[in-house]
């Protein structure tokens, strides 16, 4: 796969995944908000992945980067969705 | 950064055939400013729970499809953007600065559907005053507008830089660079969407 096909393919998966979520934040009942935070928060994080790897060319980068950059991914998911999970009121 | 930069260089023993986009100062910039932000987004799911009947009260006010349509622009600028990176680093640049052009078109709406959007919640008597919830959205999405007109500043200087008759790598790093700078701008407004537009 050509370097173009592959971003603009990225690109087209990009904008799926912001009407999937965007449907998700319609949709969310009250008694599966914190489910439908994580899905949403999830396909976020999702989103800036393919960001960092495809457009700022993360996956071709140093390992040190890369796991840079996929650690804070990782960590940004896991402690949003564990203060919407664990903090009340 | 020692450790990026002792593996960062093309070709060393500890990572061959890979190199860091773009400058390596670029992101200590960038990756400082992705954290700052988590900090930000942090600090707004806490606030979020604790508050949550107001949270979810006031995000009723903003409209999910103008924070959609900005979510597709930045996206598609982003995407022109690196169109035209990889002209540029495959030696094409002719053709490179029209689809900058483009992602400044992108960004500019962006900045226009953003104005259009406060000026509405300006007239329904919203402003940074106006609880919490609207405390972090105008502080939030204000700082991040800093960055997309920082942003249209680097793109504008990159047409100049590209449309020059002389072009050197140095030039194409400096592009690369400004992608880079940008395609943040575009990530980090992934996450405000989520969080200010969709998360109830």
């Amino acid at each position: 796969m050509t370097a173009t096909r592959r971003v603009t393919l990225v690109w087209v998966l990009l904008l799926a995944l912001t009407f999937g979520s965007f449907l998700v934040g319609v949709e969310q009942g009250a008694g599966f908000a914190s489910v439908g935070a994580a899905i949403i928060v999830g396909i976020a994080m999702l989103k800036v992945r393919l960001i960092g790897l495809h457009f700022m060319d993360v996956r071709a980068a140093p390992r040190a980067l890369r796991a840079l950059f996929e650690g804070y991914v990782l960590v940004v998911f896991v402690v949003l969705v564990a203060l919407d999970i664990f903090v009340k009121p | 950064m020692t450790l990026l930069r002792r593996s960062g260089a093309p070709g060393t023993s500890a990572d061959p055939g890979r190199k860091v986009p773009g400058e390596e100062g670029i992101w200590v910039f960038v990756l400082g400013d992705m954290t700052v932000f988590a900090l930000f987004f942090a600090t707004f799911m806490y606030s979020r729970g604790k508050n949550h009947a107001v949270f979810a009260r006031d995000h009723a006010e903003l409209h999910v499809s103008l924070g959609t349509v900005n979510t597709v622009l930045l996206l598609s600028s982003s995407l022109l953007v690196v169109l035209a990176v990889q002209r540029v680093l495959g030696g094409r640049h002719a053709g490179a600065w029209q689809l900058i052009a483009g992602a400044l078109c992108c960004g500019a709406g962006f900045v226009v559907v953003k104005a259009v959007e406060w000026t509405q919640l300006f007239a329904a008597r919203k402003g940074v005053g106006s609880g919490e919830f609207f405390s972090y959205y105008f502080m939030f999405t204000g700082i991040h507008l800093m960055h997309v007109l920082i942003g249209l500043a680097v793109l504008s200087r990159l047409i100049v830089v590209i449309r020059r008759a002389e072009f050197t790598d140095k030039q194409a790093r400096l592009c690369e660079t400004g992608g880079i700078f940008w395609h943040m701008v575009d990530l980090l407004w992934v996450v405000l969407f989520a969080l200010f537009y969709l998360v109830r």
